[in-house]
């Protein structure tokens, strides 16, 4: 029992301020030396939770990700600020996401796990675009010949998709339910028969041509 | 008008009459070209075939599946797409998964052997489920293209901080140079007319040099008295109108002196 009796709204309003001059996600830890007292984690957590529900009217959100906590924009707003920088970010193609994807799911990986599932080489610049993102890097190495390095993916993408943890990805399809989706008589949006060709990698939304929504040079061609 | 009471044509090419939808809609070639680009390898291809025949990918005809696969890959190769070494892996493994479905098998081996396309549904199920998952990956909200961070601006640059000066550390500075000016100076009469505004104008050249420049270093004790009253006086004027800065860092430190910026240098 100091002497300084932090009034919670005064603590709610410090949170709030390094969070919103924060350029990361702050975590508890980091949150607590804003404090004289040693708030303890608790306290802290309820704090934050009350400073998001004060929020919740608002297009700003508190979210916690998997570097901590931060401030973000609703996404039902990107279409407004979309407006103001109309020029659309460019899309991942496949086999960026694919190869994303397996080390997303299946981590930690080597180049040579991800081609054995894709069926086809990675070329370098795939892995270099994920690197560049900060959303991969190498944890480690396969002590196999060659020491292939080992995959992972970063909290930084974690926290760009909004996540606390690897747990919180959709959900894997069982590989029994993948057997039936040939069946017509179970549409799946995705693998319906009749689009599957438009479907391959043309945003709806957007009237990009195929060859610009590619970020990479593509491997087969 | 009679005809059409008959059977409506969906359309007619050439004057032709068409009634029925067909089979395949004609694909121009360059179309193709980029609907054969689409495809992220052998098992992608593969899948999309085994798809548009709506068989179960635990059935997989074989010869029917090798077949339209190498179909396939002849167009690739007519429309000298670039075809990668996996593409001939993959149809020589099908033939050789189809060879070995022809062979008869001993009754004996039979029951724990496989079936020779197990494998290759394995990793056609595996390659689906991750195809799958990457497109749910990417529907997933992403920092930058579906929502906004949020940061505050805040002057984060660590702009050195000066302390503003208080008269009287002006003061003192000041009553130590004249004490040091009595101890050293010789006493001169001088007719030296002695302008503030060029003092002004001397000082300032001289922060155009040096942005910095301490306060003491401005004045120079042998000049006598007068010349560091003059100069004083500039000093105080040139902040006086805001061209210059005084600063220190701490109480008793070094008093600095430089040119506020952003004004138009002296004339």
């Amino acid at each position: 029992m100091k002497s300084s009796a932090l009034e919670p709204v005064q603590a709610k309003t410090i949170l709030e301020t390094a969070l919103l001059t924060s350029q990361e996600p702050l975590p508890l830890a980091e949150l607590k030396k804003l404090f004289d007292d040693d708030l303890g984690s608790e306290v802290l957590r309820k704090l934050l939770d009350e400073l998001r529900q004060e929020w919740e009217t608002r297009g700003i959100e508190l979210t916690q990700v998997a570097s901590g906590w931060r401030f973000r924009a609703r996404p039902e707003y990107q279409k407004y600020l979309d407006r103001l920088n109309p020029q659309r970010p460019p899309r991942y193609s496949r086999a960026v996401l694919e190869t994303l994807a397996i080390i997303a799911y299946k981590q930690p990986v080597t180049r040579g796990d991800i081609e054995d599932i894709r069926g086809v080489t990675v070329s370098s610049n795939i892995l270099k675009t994920l690197e560049a993102r900060g959303w991969i890097d190498v944890v480690g190495h396969r002590e196999v010949p060659g020491r292939p390095g080992l995959y992972a993916t970063t909290r930084a993408f974690l926290d760009d998709l909004n996540l606390r943890s690897l747990e919180e990805l959709p959900p894997l399809d069982e590989l029994g339910s993948l057997v039936e989706q040939g069946d017509p008589a179970q549409p799946s949006d995705e693998t319906e028969v009749p689009e599957r060709a438009d479907e391959a990698d043309l945003p709806e939304s957007s009237a990009m041509p195929l060859h610009e929504a590619d970020e990479e040079q593509p491997v087969i061609h | 008008m009679i005809e059409l009471v008959h059977s409506t044509p969906i359309a007619k090419v050439y004057g032709e009459p068409f009634l029925e939808v067909p089979q395949d809609l004609y694909i121009p070639p360059d179309a193709l070209e980029v609907f054969l680009e689409q495809f992220e390898g052998p098992l992608d291809l593969l899948l999309y075939l085994i798809r548009k025949e709506n068989i179960s990918v635990l059935d997989v005809p074989m010869a029917q599946l090798t077949r339209q696969y190498l179909e396939y890959v002849e167009m690739m190769r007519e429309h000298q797409l670039e075809l990668a070494a996996e593409y001939l892996l993959m149809a020589a493994l099908l033939i050789e998964i189809k060879s070995r479905m022809l062979l008869p098998r001993p009754p004996a081996s039979q029951a724990d052997e496989e079936d020779p396309r197990a494998e290759l549904v394995r990793r056609l199920l595996e390659y689906e489920q991750m195809r799958l998952a990457a497109q749910r990956l990417d529907a997933l909200p992403r920092a930058a293209r579906d929502f906004a961070l949020v940061q505050v601006i805040i002057e984060r640059e660590s702009v050195e901080r000066f302390p503003d000066v208080d008269a009287e550390d002006l003061r003192s500075a000041w009553l130590t140079l004249l004490a040091r000016a009595r101890a050293t100076g010789h006493h001169k009469v001088t007719r030296d007319h002695l302008s503030v505004r060029e003092h002004m104008s001397v000082i300032l050249r001289r922060l155009q040099e040096h942005r910095f420049v301490e306060f003491g270093d401005l004045f120079d004790v042998s000049e006598g008295v007068p010349k560091l009253v003059v100069t004083f006086l500039a000093l105080l004027e040139l902040a006086h109108e805001t061209l210059v800065d005084l600063s220190q860092q701490a109480p008793f430190s070094p008093i600095y002196v430089r040119l506020v910026e952003s004004e138009p240098a002296v004339e």
